[in-house]
């Protein structure tokens, strides 16, 4: 019977391990050196907040994996060995593989700071982190003041899990305006707000100099690049985005980049490995998508292909339309399609911004101002239908087409309060037309007869 | 591993903090809890009108005040901080404590009612004379134990209510479905049946008396409304009585099935129904105490719908016990009443295997054909063997049983004893026929779901975690399934805490509601069709 070895029991890899179960007989194992069983990375802030306990960010009960026949191995893998297909589990354990997938995610960037290593300082994307955060900051007595350096999503998220717990929260980001690598100015602009709001004291265009010890080893301060300020704090928290975790592949034939190297059909170079996930890097990039992508969902997507791939039926990683949401503390995003920020746009996008006067509540649609072809949406406070979305985007609808449909796409709760008005007028005025809101129909959404 | 506090204090460090203003509202409450405790004591107080004014006041004030330090200065979102580590909602120290005392509670008020204060034939004393100036105002009867209860019911409903208005002001849903429960329970449950009583002996109900009567509390949840001295009750009170009666059959066999097939069990569970908005109120601090595995939803399917079936039998039983056999006085004998129930079981038993068979995993299939067989069995039994006992049993023994085991002690001690043990909807969870049929109904024949939002799902266990009636949510989300389960009341609140929009309570056509393939978007379509080969 053929071995099949995961390394990572991620969603890349937990997805791979069920799908292949679901397909075939093979021997399943699956390795991971962080915990027991699978869990929810991107649900580790709520158990720090409290809203859960570590047991409930776990998606399946214990017994699932012995019914299914997914072995689970702890360790840590040290060193692979494509010449005889064999791992070596923390250093000693040697085990066989027929075929082995790779999906060892990410670890937080490190810049080469000078004081990054002190006792202190973290990063929040495993277990360990969490754990961590509960040592370095347990209480506002312990922990006087915290530093985060990095706004992107595990920042916000940082600031918000310390937050909940009365710590006062310095936020050094680098750039002008919060997340506008990605965001558009406007949405930028009202998350800025939605920070302060929350008593976060951000700091914009602030880099970050050093991080300074007080003598012991452990963190005393950081030093402000732009100011020289020095803001005395308890922890540094470092959220300047992730890099692919394959620092043990090294040396192995394996081809690295930043991650493992794979193609269209999730393949190493090497016979039989194959990388998912985070840690995988396409040789080139798909569509507009990045070549290493450390998403929830593509991890997911790329586990359910090599799942396919490994039971014989080979076929390519295609992912669909682009989606992501986020929550910024209060205020949840989504996005479907591409809307790029100004700062990495392309000529023919435009973009269609409406922020409501009082509430934190946008949205911004990108469109192709040569043919006026629907490009994508982003979404601050207003839940919208990923199934709609995803269709009108096949379908290549005009802007106007979306803008008209608007009460087709929403996705809140019931009797909450409708925007779609105040929308298509702001549409209208901007553009200088006279659409008016089709009423939401049933038979358009699901698509019945 | 982590080294973090793990002390047992009762107000330690945020989230789980009380303020100054907190404790000092506390304290306002307990001291209304204590008035009341204090007449359980037979402390005489001199103006039983101002005093009961006080304590009620008190309590109400002190749940405001608190909520209020909580929330105001908050902005409106998920207020979930620290329900993990305050040791009252999270079966700590204060949740132990307040279980055994509110399940001492109903232990008292269901078998000791003279603790109380009440007196056989005499004038009340104690907790219970404290509430009779309020009692009289309204009916004009003194106080009973059930009005005390029916009082600090609504009390909690209200002030509760109120809280949770507090908590989810962001939500529209929420509100309105709150101030929905406290209005039914405030005007229904408690203030209509009471001024009915007013009219008792009026020559409007030609000089009858009708039961006492919540409108809203439908058969089988109201598993009394059938029994004979009722049906004196609203046969002896004229038109309005008989109008009662007829909406009492109508509510059961007409309203429910049209509203439930049009809005899910929700419309009634956590908008009308007064089990479901304590739950939702007092009870919203434990929801996430419900068992979410599935060995919990097995043992779940099986006590529901044997209390189905035991609820089935006993009123059965009860209405055939006073019916006559001759039919040259009422058009409704024993004979014909057995076999109406009998052809109308069938009809429903057989339209379920003829249609929606496939809809019914295996086991959900041998139940109903076992319950099926065994009252069908009884029912051809008690033909067959002609004694003067139905199914078996004497009526009366059926009635007794099921009026202490299901009626006091599970939907009572247990259900709302229980409450920071179990969580806040064990007895509608495991316990109401009437949320088992209607969800029978939701499974099989409504246009409620809650729909998943494509492949937004991170698997976070909000939703699951949050559950009150203990639905693994996320493990229909995590797939892209629309979640169609008997048991969701439709509260909104997995919608509500979910960090990325992934799901929504809607009604909507029926074609397509239960999607049990995985429709994951974002992914290559030839791929999904591909995970969907069975």
């Amino acid at each position: 019977m053929e071995n099949i070895v995961i390394i990572g029991n991620g969603i890349a890899g937990i997805s791979a391990a069920r799908h292949i179960r679901k397909l075939s007989d093979k021997r399943i194992i699956v390795i991971s050196g962080e915990t027991d069983y699978f869990f929810s990375r991107t649900a580790l802030m709520y158990v720090y907040m409290g809203h859960m306990k570590f047991e409930h960010i776990q998606p399946y009960e214990d017994w699932f994996w012995e019914k299914n026949r997914i072995e689970l191995v702890r360790g840590y893998v040290t060193k692979v060995n494509p010449e005889i297909k064999q791992l070596l589990i923390d250093g000693s354990r040697a085990l066989h593989y027929d075929k082995l997938i790779i999906a060892t995610g990410s670890k937080p960037n490190k810049f080469g700071w000078p004081g990054q290593d002190l006792h202190g300082v973290q990063g929040l994307y495993s277990k360990q982190d969490l754990d961590l955060l509960e040592v370095n900051a347990p209480n506002k007595e312990v922990c006087k003041r915290a530093v985060i350096v990095g706004g992107g999503l595990i920042g916000i998220e940082l600031a918000e899990m310390l937050r909940s717990r009365d710590i006062p929260v310095t936020f050094l980001v680098r750039e002008d305006s919060f997340w506008n690598g990605v965001l558009p100015q406007g949405e930028s602009q009202m998350i800025n707000e939605h920070i302060k709001e929350h008593h976060i004291d951000l700091r914009l265009s602030s880099n970050l100099k050093e991080i300074v010890s007080d003598g012991s080893g452990k963190v005393k301060s950081v030093i402000v690049a732009e100011t020289g300020e020095e803001i005395l704090c308890d922890i540094v928290g470092l959220t300047a985005g992730v890099t692919p975790n394959v620092d043990f592949l090294k040396n192995s034939g394996i081809e690295l980049g930043r991650g493992v190297k794979v193609n269209r059909h999730l393949e190493t170079n090497i016979k039989d490995i194959y990388a998912i996930g985070d840690c995988a890097e396409q040789h080139e990039p798909i569509g507009n998508r990045r070549p290493i992508e450390a998403v929830w969902y593509t991890g997911r997507m790329m586990g359910e292909t090599v799942a396919q791939t490994i039971c014989g039926n080979k076929i390519e990683y295609k992912p669909g339309h682009w989606f992501n949401s986020a929550k910024f503390l209060d205020i949840e995003y989504q996005t479907y399609g591409w809307v790029f920020s100004e700062k990495i746009k392309k000529e023919h996008e435009e973009h269609f911004h409406w922020r409501h006067p009082k509430e934190k509540i946008c949205i911004t649609v990108a469109f192709n101002k040569e043919n006026n072809q629907f490009l994508g949406i982003n979404t601050f406070g207003i839940r919208m239908r990923h199934q709609v979305f995803d269709r009108w985007l096949t379908q290549e609808k005009s802007i106007d087409y979306v803008i008209q449909h608007l009460a087709d796409a929403n996705f809140d709760p019931e009797f909450y309060k409708k925007y779609e008005k105040q929308i298509i007028d702001g549409y209208n005025m901007d553009f200088g037309k006279s659409i008016k809101p089709k009423k939401k129909s049933l038979k358009r959404i699901f698509q019945i007869a | 591993m982590s080294t973090h506090d793990r002390s047992m204090a009762l107000t330690g460090q945020p989230p789980k903090i009380l303020s100054r203003n907190q404790k000092v509202a506390t304290l306002l409450g307990m001291f209304g809890l204590a008035v009341i405790l204090l007449a359980a004591f037979n402390v005489s107080f001199p103006n039983k009108g101002l005093w009961l004014t006080i304590s009620l006041s008190a309590i109400f004030t002190g749940t405001l005040w608190f909520s209020w330090e909580a929330y105001s200065q908050k902005l409106p979102g998920i207020k979930n901080d620290g329900v993990w580590f305050k040791s009252i909602s999270s079966k700590g120290f204060w949740g132990w404590i307040a279980g055994i005392a509110l399940t001492g509670f109903y232990i008292v008020l269901y078998f000791f009612p003279e603790y109380l204060g009440l007196v056989k034939g005499g004038e009340n004393k104690g907790i219970i004379a404290l509430f009779d100036p309020l009692s009289k105002l309204l009916s004009g009867n003194p106080a009973s134990q059930w009005f005390v209860y029916g009082t600090l019911y609504t009390v909690a409903i209200l002030a509760f209510g109120i809280k949770f208005l507090w908590k989810y002001r962001h939500n529209s849903y929420e509100r309105i479905r709150t101030i929905s429960v406290m209005f039914f329970q405030t005007a229904f449950a408690f203030i209509i049946p009471e001024l009915m009583a007013r009219l008792n002996g009026d020559k409007i109900l030609n000089g009858g008396s009708l039961p006492y009567y919540d409108l809203k509390n439908v058969w089988p949840l109201n598993y009394y409304n059938f029994e004979g001295y009722r049906i004196k009750g609203f046969l002896s009170s004229g038109d309005i009585g008989f109008a009662l009666l007829i909406f009492g059959i109508l509510s059961v066999f007409v309203i429910t099935p049209i509203l439930t097939y049009k809005y899910g069990k929700r419309w009634y569970c956590s908008w009308v129904c007064g089990c479901g908005g304590l739950a939702e109120t007092a009870g919203d601090a434990f929801r996430q105490l419900s068992d979410k595995s599935v060995s919990a939803w097995r043992v779940e399917r099986w006590v529901v719908h044997s209390v189905v079936v035991f609820v089935t039998l006993m009123t059965t039983a009860v209405i055939y016990s006073y019916l006559g056999t001759d039919t040259s006085k009422y058009w409704l004998t024993k004979s014909t009443f057995l076999i109406g129930v009998a052809v109308l079981l069938t009809l429903v038993f057989a339209w379920v295997m003829i249609f929606k068979r496939a809809q019914l995993q295996k086991d959900a299939q041998y139940g109903a054909i076992g319950y099926f067989v065994i009252i069908m069995a009884l029912i051809g039994i008690h033909f067959f063997s002609g004694d003067g006992n139905v199914f078996l049993f004497k009526s009366e023994t059926l009635r007794k049983s099921y009026s202490f085991l299901i009626g006091s002690i599970f939907s009572g001690v247990i259900g709302t004893g229980f409450y920071p043990i179990f969580g806040n909807r064990v007895w509608c969870r495991f316990g109401c026929p009437m949320a088992a049929m209607m969800g029978f109904q939701q499974r099989l024949f409504s246009r409620f779901r809650i729909t998943t939002n494509g492949g937004q799902c991170i698997s976070c266990g909000n939703c699951s975690t949050y559950c009150e009636m203990g639905i693994d949510v996320r493990a229909y989300a995590q797939k892209g399934e629309n979640i169609v389960r008997s048991s969701c009341v439709g509260c909104g609140i997995c919608s509500a805490v979910c960090p990325r929009g992934v799901l929504k309570l809607e009604n909507g056509p029926l074609e397509g509601r239960i999607d049990s393939n995985q429709v994951l978007l974002g992914n290559d379509v030839d791929l999904m069709n591909l995970v969907n080969q069975k």
